[in-house]
């Protein structure tokens, strides 16, 4: 989604720069959101301030609302059918399968080795085996990486 | 209130939301799925399925969905189920849109300072976790079935897990015509 979002705002539209782009794009992924909503949101307020800002976080979202709203209808009548029923009893081990792959890829790029492997490991496991909301992980890892960052190893300037 | 749960449900997610899609992924099914018991995790399943076929964010789509389908098991009819998709989506985005406008307004100088960037730094690797948990809590009976009960359904969802894992890890086969082979082998199989 990114290369469209860049293509159409910075080459087309020269709404923003290619190097304010990058700083945007930067934020708008570690923010917590839909990062789509979020780069929308930046490049409208930066046009026309908080109507523009609307204007594009609606224009982002309309489509795919409007899809899955069709699907959700559509899928609601034909939940029942065998055909239907059969296919997603194949689909649904390959969905796991599809966000099983991530996770790693993920890892990867959160540069998680055998010093920090603890703390997703820990995570989910918290999550998974004893029911913890991942709204306390997430708060917990936040404040943890505050005081390590602050107080332990101030080495990222 | 069914309405006003799913408001605050979808708005909470959209506020501790980190990490993109997938990310989100676990909060939408904790919320959703062993919280308030709206979906099944087949039902869940089938979302994320549905959500990797069409276009946009991943996000967006279960909100739209889970929405609708909220509203819908609960009983009541198309346009309300309509206005519940309509509720949960605009919930979702309501916090970005309020974030955004605030960083852009007044926050844009801190993001790049020290403690800020500490915070995001410590989130990394836990959003890892919760993706890892997500995955965890879908590898379960209502996806693959149980040995005892269905062997034959068991061991062949065993098998599309590992070949869609080989597939779109190692092969970089995309992963909609993967899921378009799990739902032929479906159909040709687990009739």
């Amino acid at each position: 989604m990114i290369p469209l979002i860049e293509d159409e705002v910075v080459n087309k539209k020269q709404w923003v720069s290619k190097d304010e782009m990058l700083d945007l794009i930067a934020i708008a992924q570690s923010c917590p959101g839909v990062f789509a909503i979020n780069i929308a949101t930046f490049i409208g307020y930066r046009l026309k301030k908080t109507r523009g800002a609307i204007a594009t976080t609606i224009g982002t979202a309309l489509p795919s609302f409007l899809i899955i709203l069709a699907i959700a209808i559509f899928f609601a009548a034909f939940k029942e059918n065998r055909v239907i029923a059969a296919m997603f009893r194949g689909i649904r081990p390959a969905v796991v399968a599809l966000i099983a792959v991530p996770t790693f890829r993920m890892g990867q790029r959160a540069k998680i080795g055998w010093t920090n492997c603890w703390i997703p490991i820990f995570s989910a496991l918290a999550i998974w085996a004893l029911g913890v909301s991942p709204i306390y992980i997430i708060l917990i890892a936040g404040l943890c990486g505050y005081l390590y960052g602050m107080y332990i190893k101030p080495t990222e300037s | 209130m069914i309405f006003l749960d799913l408001f605050i449900t979808f708005f909470k997610i959209g506020v501790f939301g980190f990490g993109g899609g997938y990310g989100m992924l676990s909060l939408i099914q904790n919320e959703t799925v062993e919280r308030a018991h709206w979906l099944s995790t087949a039902e869940f399943t089938d979302i994320v399925a549905i959500s990797q076929m069409t276009p946009g964010p991943i996000g967006i789509n279960s909100a739209t969905y889970c929405g609708y389908t909220a509203i819908h098991n609960a009983g009541y009819g198309h346009m309300m189920a309509i206005l519940g998709s309509a509720t949960a989506t605009f919930a979702l985005v309501l916090p970005s849109l309020i974030l955004m406008i605030l960083i852009s307004r007044m926050f844009m100088k801190y993001m790049n300072t020290r403690p800020v960037r500490s915070i995001f730094a410590g989130l990394r690797p836990a959003v890892v976790g919760l993706l890892a948990a997500a995955t965890l809590l879908l590898c379960n009976p209502e996806n693959f079935s149980t040995p005892k009960e269905n062997p034959w359904q068991f061991w062949i969802s065993c098998t599309l897990f590992v070949a869609t894992a080989f597939g779109t890890g190692y092969l970089r086969i995309n992963p909609i015509r993967m899921i378009c082979y799990a739902a032929f082998a479906g159909l040709l199989l687990l009739y």
